[in-house]
């Protein structure tokens, strides 16, 4: 065992790596962290980062948060705490910068057109997530049932998400969904 | 926009948007930022959005720094970025301890694998959203840029920094020649 101010030193730079590489968002590096944290550095195994992946996706925020997660297994809470500034603070600050240009500029026609050029790719972003995250959780078809139902209730009605997710989490826990 | 938020109302409400997003925060952010409190329009959401997804780092973070450096200045973004971190990172902290505990019983697998399949629903339903009125206005222009992004990212599961490079520039160009 290393000490663990080595440890906390590691988790910063690769994190703050990974934040400046993070095109797309955190699932774009989550191969990276895998590699890093499963095959180069032994913090846990390939299990462990799994249960690990899929906690961060079922809790509420944002799913980077699977980074606090490798921080935790790798360093206790300074550990998440190191992880989690170091994915965040990098890239947040680049943001900053930019979107203060980007504000400045807003009657610009370049900037128009690069407004309405970008969000027909973003939205398509969105489309692939939602395949991706889809293909990930519909392991049988009572799962693809449920998907489909929240996307048609969400996508039809004004309902509250969370009713949704509610009574898929309170299926899955009865056993219905197996 | 009606009335700049602060940043206390910008802490608050993000905070909101990422205790309510479980399965992933985007969803909510688009409904409570466009659809409840009109902080931002639906188009100007899908611009946001994707000069956020342009720079790296997590993309909601990223929106959150906009949003909030638009109402407030730094103070703003280090408000909006606050409420939507700290409280999830806790929860996801403690969750995991939990589950080091309790993660073998089935019951708590089967939840999971409901409220996963359920969040996938809630990404789909966004998406949707997200594509109407880009649909119903220019289809022509959007629908082919739309697409390929799907098939390269979410289909052959290409790098993204190469499929940015591939489609933004031609998308732009194109908008740029035919503006309006």
């Amino acid at each position: 065992m290393k000490p663990l101010g080595d440890t906390l030193s590691v988790l910063a730079v690769q994190f703050a790596l990974l934040s400046l590489m993070a095109f797309g968002g955190a699932n774009a590096v989550v191969p990276e962290i895998h590699r890093q944290a499963v095959d180069i550095r032994h913090w846990m195994s390939d299990r462990e980062f799994a249960a690990l992946f899929a906690i961060a996706q079922a809790a509420p925020g944002p799913n980077f948060l699977v980074s606090t997660l490798i921080g935790w297994k790798a360093a206790g809470i300074a550990g998440a705490l190191v992880a989690t500034l170091g994915m965040c603070a990098p890239s947040c600050v680049l943001t900053y910068w930019i979107s203060k240009l980007w504000d400045r500029r807003r009657e610009a026609p370049w900037r128009v057109a690069i407004g309405a050029g970008l969000a027909p790719v973003a939205v398509g972003l969105v489309c692939s997530s939602a395949f991706v995250l889809a293909r990930a959780a519909d392991r049988n078809w009572r799962l693809a049932a449920v998907t489909g139902l929240c996307a048609a209730a969400l996508s039809f009605s004004r309902i509250s998400p969370l009713w949704c997710l509610a009574a898929a989490a309170a299926l899955g826990f009865a056993g219905a969904l197996a | 926009m009606s009335e700049a938020p602060s940043p206390r109302q910008l802490f608050v409400t993000f905070l909101g948007i990422a205790l309510s997003g479980f399965g992933g925060v985007l969803p909510f952010a688009r409904r409570t930022l466009v659809e409840r409190r009109g902080w931002i329009g639906a188009d100007d959401f899908n611009e946001t959005l994707a000069l956020c997804q342009s720079l790296p780092g997590p993309n909601v973070v990223n929106l959150s720094i906009v949003v909030g450096a638009r109402a407030a200045g730094w103070r703003g973004s280090v408000a909006a970025v606050t409420g939507l971190v700290a409280a999830p990172a806790v929860i996801v902290t403690a969750l995991a301890m939990l589950y080091a505990r309790f993660g073998g019983i089935a019951q708590t697998q089967g939840a999971l694998a409901g409220l996963a399949a359920a969040a996938a629903g809630l990404v789909v339903a966004t998406a949707s959203r997200m594509a109407a009125p880009l649909l119903r206005r220019r289809w022509r222009l959007t629908a082919p840029f739309m697409l390929a992004a799907f098939a390269a990212v979410g289909v052959l599961q290409l790098p993204l920094p190469y499929v940015m490079a591939a489609l933004a520039p031609a998308s732009v160009a194109l908008v740029w020649r035919r503006p309006g």
